[in-house]
């Protein structure tokens, strides 16, 4: 072949990209492991809420999603949610069925006979409010941020719309609205907390399965919760540091 | 330095004097105020409206009826889960009126037997031969179901 | 209300469960078109490095039309990624307030990088003697054109030359491990999402420059074999052969980083393999099996493979190097399909799918990604008639 090689050039290419690998790695280590996550829980008194789900209270009334997507002006599609509930159906013959029909809004229908049900119960999902949240971490203009307060809040004002963060909750709690083309989801009724008023879907919870609060505060009443009963996050795997506790959680809910 | 290079510096000195001229123009007040997001935006989120008000501010007007409720097994339910958020309501009552759900959809959502519904925490019927054709309201006053 | 009717008609066909949020597919097939013409800048960037770094003067002739074609597809590479957001016209906030721990956030400095200090420059350093030349030839409008883009610097010496060609070395030198970055950090977005096992692996970033390098390199290929017929030169087949040996060297760097990958991911079998396994023999079975490793890895990976232990005439071998080509591109297309939309298919639930069909008639996000993909061949068109390889002076060696 006529394909030449100029040993001199070469050697020369590889010092000097080998300067500039060694410049990456020296700049590194003047700074190693830095932790990238968005957000670090702030020093002192603040709030800093969390939530916690009791399995065993949920009746899958729905009322927490339809009081969400009433107060919250979510768009009505079945498509998009802040908050929806999820039955779980584990056969006899180890199957495991999931559904959600329109969030759990309308009410469920088992379709499995009892008596081929080896255990079902109902999970409530809404945002984790992850202290380490993966959503907050990628939004790469910082319309998604948590707020002092624990909270993921999205700034619909500035959110461009790439639905990066929709791609990185690792629970699909983040939906992009149709109508403004930018991300929404839940804010634990930020709006109600200011004005000391409790979240929709707490209100509205009949058995009072849900209990959000303050985790600073040791007395609160999620502090307590978590204290007395043994709870357990979704994807603990994923180090998201999630902030909503579930209550008798089965190891099929992902 | 040669002339095409001193030139280049030139323009790449213009591009990023625009680029920080930009910055300085586009980046929003409140920036950073908290943490790298706008600080204003927390004021805007929290100025949105709450549309749900609660049972005690329900119950300054319709005292009976709360009472009843709360002295019942539905005590633990907000009037607004049934008759909808009561915002409007509390400023106009003429021009905005709360919803009165009747039919057998309605409380069966909670009250349909469902194996994943525990027992001793909620009543449960057979929907489909617990008096079929009637109205739950005939005979369970929805605000004290025993009554 | 089009896009609604989409979402119900995927509504009716989800299989298992999925969380309600996940029917809206929201990465389209612009975002596939991110990373494909990305891809593409890249790997013909490292086409023209080759033969300068590396000094394989066979290349010689693709060097500027890689150049270009580069350029070309750079200037559209961030359009897909822009008109597909919710917000186009909020994109600025990309770099004026960047969200220093986002991957998508330093994206738009990478870019800026490489195209303004990488490419441009390169391009400048290169054309800089010529354009002096064509702006004394030209008359009117286009002798201010080309005065306009020598900065005004009228400098013909030998010794102004030698310079132009040391610092353009010197750009092509920083201009790989940028070529490097800008597409390992295309890869980075995707691989760097722990919420989604078909995308989170760190092998993302490779697997994306390998690829880029293939597909790039196909480009050039077909690029500089189209240009030929359209003058109706004729083909250097030493220069498209060993073209052909780089593209076979590369394809199988590639193809093999893909295979482990793909190994590692089933030895591990961890907890979203059962799901990516029914991914990958239902919902990306043509796209994956047949296009991807069928038609753009083990077809050109035969034929070129053969080609190095056997001969045929020259002939041929051209009509067969505009197959391959074409079939490496349409297979890069597929993977980057898979990597993007075969991500989204499955519900992070692991517990079913969604659907995703590919609306022709009067979906946008197909028109605008043709757009997107034909805008370029436009602006390559301009550029070497701005600017064009064959009435270059001869190289100055510095």
């Amino acid at each position: 072949m006529a394909i030449k090689k100029e040993n001199v050039s070469r050697r020369d290419f590889l010092k000097k990209s080998s300067m500039f690998a060694g410049g990456v790695v020296f700049v590194s280590l003047l700074n190693p492991f830095k932790v990238v996550y968005a957000t670090k829980k702030p020093k002192g008194k603040g709030k800093w809420y969390g939530i916690a789900i009791d399995i065993e209270k949920c009746i899958g009334c729905g009322s927490c999603a339809r009081a969400c997507k009433t107060e919250n002006n979510v768009p009505n599609e079945p498509f998009f949610f802040r908050n929806w509930v999820e039955q779980y159906t584990i056969t006899n013959d180890e199957q495991v069925m999931v559904s959600s029909p329109n969030g759990g809004i309308d009410g469920f229908k088992q379709a499995v006979p009892d008596e081929d049900i080896y255990k079902t119960f109902f999970v409530p999902k809404m945002c984790n409010h992850c202290a380490k949240s993966p959503c907050t971490q990628v939004c790469p203009v910082g319309a998604s941020f948590e707020s002092p307060e624990g909270l993921a809040l999205v700034d619909q004002n500035y959110c461009i719309g790439c639905g990066y963060c929709v791609q990185a909750c690792p629970y699909g709690c983040r939906y992009i609205d149709p109508a403004k083309g930018v991300v929404d989801k839940c804010t634990l009724c930020y709006h109600r907390l200011q004005k000391d008023l409790d979240p929709a879907c707490m209100m509205a919870c009949p058995t009072g399965a849900r209990i959000y609060g303050d985790l600073n505060d040791r007395d609160s009443a999620v502090s307590l919760f978590i204290k007395e009963y043994n709870c357990a996050v979704l994807k603990p795997q994923l180090n998201t540091d999630s902030k909503l506790y579930y209550y008798a959680l089965s190891q099929e809910v992902h | 330095m040669p002339l095409q290079v001193k030139r280049l510096l030139i323009v790449f000195a213009i591009l990023i004097g625009t680029m920080f001229a930009l910055k300085y123009f586009l980046t929003p007040e409140s920036w950073r105020e908290f943490g790298p997001y706008r600080g204003n935006a927390l004021k805007e989120i929290a100025a949105q409206e709450a549309k749900y008000i609660d049972t005690k501010t329900c119950a300054m007007c319709h005292d009976l009826i709360a009472e009843l409720k709360n002295n019942g097994e539905h005590n633990s339910i907000q009037c607004e889960n049934c008759h909808g958020p009561g915002y409007k309501h509390i400023d106009d009552q003429e021009n905005n009126e709360m919803k009165i759900p009747k039919g057998r959809e309605f409380c069966i959502r909670c009250h349909a037997r469902n194996a994943a519904r525990p027992l001793n925490i909620i009543k449960q019927i057979d929907a489909t031969e617990h008096n079929i054709g009637e109205d739950c309201i005939t005979c369970h006053n929805p605000h004290q179901p025993w009554l | 209300m089009n896009k609604l009717q989409n979402l119900y008609e995927a509504l009716a066909n989800v299989e298992g469960y999925i969380y309600p949020n996940e029917i809206a597919l929201n990465w389209d097939l612009l975002i596939v078109m991110y990373p494909y013409i990305t891809g593409l800048v890249a790997g013909a960037f490292i086409l023209a490095s080759l033969n300068r770094v590396f000094d394989i003067k066979a290349l010689r002739p693709t060097y500027e039309i890689s150049l270009l074609t580069a350029l070309s597809f750079m200037l559209v590479a961030t359009m897909p990624l822009i008109s597909h957001l919710g917000q186009p016209f909020r994109f600025y906030e990309m770099l004026i307030t960047p969200h220093l721990t986002s991957a998508m956030a330093i994206f738009g400095f990478v870019y800026i990088w490489y195209l303004m200090v990488v490419l441009l420059l390169e391009i400048w350093f290169d054309y800089r003697y010529d354009m002096v030349i064509w702006s004394e030839q030209k008359k009117g409008f286009m002798k201010f054109f080309y005065k306009a883009l020598t900065l005004w610097v009228s400098d013909k010496s030998p010794e102004s030359r030698k310079t132009d060609d040391k610092i353009g070395y010197f750009i092509t030198v920083i201009g790989i491990p940028s070529a490097f970055l800008l597409h390992g950090y295309v890869g980075f977005i995707f691989g760097s999402l722990k919420a989604n096992p078909w995308w989170s692996s760190v092998m993302m970033p490779v697997i994306f420059l390998f690829s880029a390098m293939v597909s790039g390199i196909a480009l050039v290929m077909f690029i500089y074999m189209v240009i030929n017929f359209i003058r109706r030169k004729k083909n250097d087949i030493l220069c498209l052969d060993t073209i052909a040996k780089y593209l076979f060297y590369i394809l199988i760097l590639d193809f093999t980083l893909e295979s482990l990958d793909q190994i590692h991911r089933i030895y591990e079998a961890d907890e979203s393999f059962d799901i990516l396994k029914l991914l990958v023999h239902g919902k990306l079975f043509f796209t994956f099996f047949i296009m991807q490793i069928g038609v753009g890895t083990i077809f050109p990976l035969a034929v070129l493979g053969f080609f190095q232990f056997k001969q045929p005439s020259e002939k041929i071998r051209k009509i067969l190097y505009l197959i391959v080509s074409s079939a490496v591109l349409i297979g890069i297309f597929f993977m980057r399909w898979n990597v993007v939309i075969g991500g989204q298919l499955f519900s992070k639930s692991f517990y079913g799918f969604t659907s995703y069909k590919v609306d022709l008639i009067g979906g946008k996000d197909v028109w605008l990604s043709l757009l997107w993909f034909i805008i370029p061949f436009f602006i390559l068109a301009f550029l070497l008639w701005l600017l064009p390889p064959w009435k270059k002076a001869k190289h100055v060696e510095g």
